[in-house]
């Protein structure tokens, strides 16, 4: 291989294109960004970054001396790809031809139909997402979130300890529920609720209604489905993100939600894989595809996605680890780790929930299949090493 | 020298926060090597008597960077600078941490006492 380019200039990407070098590769590395930045860390978007408590340069993901030999083409998309030829072409009018591709193009925040172009309506998956909230965040006296998984909690937290009046709305029975169960989902709503927001479950918005100002519209509020009307200086949406798979459509790569992998991150065309939240891997423990939308599991797959590459696919890639989330909301450490849909009990064994610090674990039979801590950074950590060091059970 | 604990009090395997400023935390390894790192993770206010002893490594509770307690070298992000080291001496059965004089790598919004 003479040339590997590398689309999406972020996490999965960077951490591969590292990978690469560390794994003897000596040819030529190009790295195709949209985004204008270099790599950065999103976390801190909805976090610190967002509270005004860091800035741009704490949240470059690489080293000060670092020289992985890249070539950089920052600001430029990629709009389609050959298979055959391996040709990609580029949003400047430029094209490409490659012999390894590795995918890395990410997600991008779902947008509510019918707010596109009305001021005061935000979503937060950007750099540039984050400095216009955080402009609006610093006037504006009352936020409603639409949307109560990771991104739209730690919004609501951050608004409300910037001193804003905080709504989130979100239409399933709690936030985060999808994720760690309806029990914990709602021992870590009523933490939200202490810390001064309103939550409103189960409540599915219709519209956001907006008045004229200076010429545009701004929005003004949120409708919910029972005519109640939530007045709102800021509306973030916070409905989950989409794989940034168009540019693919057509070239023979093939999609289905994100890119389709094996399980060590090659597509259905060999020489290009695909890694990071724009790639669902094959998971034989779930016999399905998955998308995996957290950053651990970008950090995780870059050196098997590299190895896959390099080897042709012959490298056999070491079995997934459970998916380990990480979210701070207030001042809560929030961690979980494995599914908790497969779990029949769950059961708090450290800790009150009560008083924002306890961990919980999830048991299928006497099995642990998953564990939450709040607050419990040591203990959730020995629980963790355990999850992820126990055989991979077939489901 | 500060003094942190008698040897007998920290088993292979595990770890001990100092209440210095910033803190300090001592490792006894697997293999019986003593080390001492800041206990502060370069990233965030994490700290890593918290984290995951495994050989001469510890890796941080909340983001799973590495650090290397030899020489305080980082593997991967998300932290991306060295934790400054100790040195850690024994005597009469009692372990003492030679604190460094090179500043420390905090992460940021954390301070020193007293300083800004
Ligand atoms: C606000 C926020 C908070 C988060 N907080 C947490 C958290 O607390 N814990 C956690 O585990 N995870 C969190 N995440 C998720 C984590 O950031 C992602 O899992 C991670 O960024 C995935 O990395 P990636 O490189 O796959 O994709 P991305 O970071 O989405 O990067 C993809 C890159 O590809 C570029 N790109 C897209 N299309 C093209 C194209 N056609 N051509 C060229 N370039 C293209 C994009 O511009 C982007 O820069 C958070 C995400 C956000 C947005
Ligand atoms: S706080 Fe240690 S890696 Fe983030």
């Amino acid at each position: 291989m003479n040339t590997v380019c590398v689309v999406g200039a972020s996490l999965a990407g960077l951490l591969t294109a590292r990978a690469l070098r560390d794994q003897g590769y000596e040819g030529r590395l190009v790295v195709i960004g949209e985004e204008r930045h270099r790599p950065y860390d999103r976390p801190p978007l909805s976090k610190d970054f967002l509270k005004g408590v860091i800035g741009e340069a704490d949240l470059a993901l690489e080293d000060d001396g670092e020289d992985p030999r890249i070539e950089w083409r920052l600001g430029v998309a990629a709009t389609g790809l050959d298979a055959v030829s391996r040709r990609i072409t580029l949003s400047d009018g430029t094209s490409l031809v490659v012999d390894g591709i590795v995918i890395a193009t990410g997600a991008a925040a779902r947008t509510l139909p019918r707010t596109e172009g009305l001021r005061g309506v935000h979503t937060l998956r950007t750099l540039d997402d984050a400095h216009a909230l955080r402009a609006e965040l610093e006037s504006a006296g009352r936020l409603v979130v639409i949307g109560g998984g990771f991104i739209g909690a730690e919004v609501a937290a951050t608004a409300r300890e910037l001193g804003l009046g905080v709504t989130l709305v979100e239409s399933g029975p709690a936030p985060l529920a999808g994720v760690v169960g309806l029990t914990m989902a709602q021992a870590i709503a009523a933490l939200h609720e202490q810390r001064g927001v309103r939550l409103i479950a189960g409540a599915r918005v219709t519209e956001v209604t907006a008045t004229e100002r200076a010429g545009s519209l701004r929005a003004d509020g949120v409708r919910l489905e029972d005519g109640t009307h939530l007045p709102a200086d800021v509306v973030v949406v916070g409905i989950g993100a989409v794989p940034n798979t168009a540019w693919l459509r057509g070239s023979g790569v093939e999609l289905g939600d994100g890119v389709l992998c094996d399980e060590g991150g090659g597509t259905s065309v060999p020489g290009i894989v695909a890694v990071g939240d724009c790639a669902a891997w094959w998971d034989p423990a779930q016999g399905r595809h998955h998308r995996i939308e957290h950053w651990t599991g970008a950090r995780q797959r870059a050196a098997v996605a590299a190895a896959t590459l390099l080897s042709g696919g012959t490298a056999r890639p070491a079995p997934p680890r459970p998916a380990y989330i990480w979210s701070d909301q207030f001042d809560m450490k929030i961690q979980f780790i494995g599914r908790a849909d497969e779990a029949d009990t769950v059961t708090v064994e450290e800790g009150d929930p009560a008083d924002g610090r306890f961990l919980a674990v999830y048991r299928q039979a006497d099995r642990p299949v998953a564990v939450l801590g709040v607050n419990q950074v040591r203990l959730f950590t020995r629980w963790r090493r355990q999850l992820e060091t126990m055989p991979v059970q077939a489901g | 020298m500060i003094p942190a604990c008698p040897l007998a009090s920290l088993p292979r395997g595990e770890a001990l926060r100092l209440d210095v400023d910033p803190p300090i935390a001592v490792f006894h390894t697997d293999d019986g090597d003593l080390f001492a790192i800041d206990d502060t993770c370069t990233h965030q206010d994490a700290s890593l008597a918290d984290g995951w002893l495994e050989g001469c490594e510890v890796e941080c509770p909340l983001h799973a960077s590495r650090f290397d307690l030899r020489t305080g070298m980082v593997d991967a992000p998300p932290a991306k600078r060295p934790v400054r080291t100790h040195q850690v001496v024994v005597e009469d059965d009692v372990i003492y941490v030679v604190p460094s004089d090179a500043p420390p790598n905090l992460p940021p919004g954390v301070t020193v006492k007293g300083q800004a």
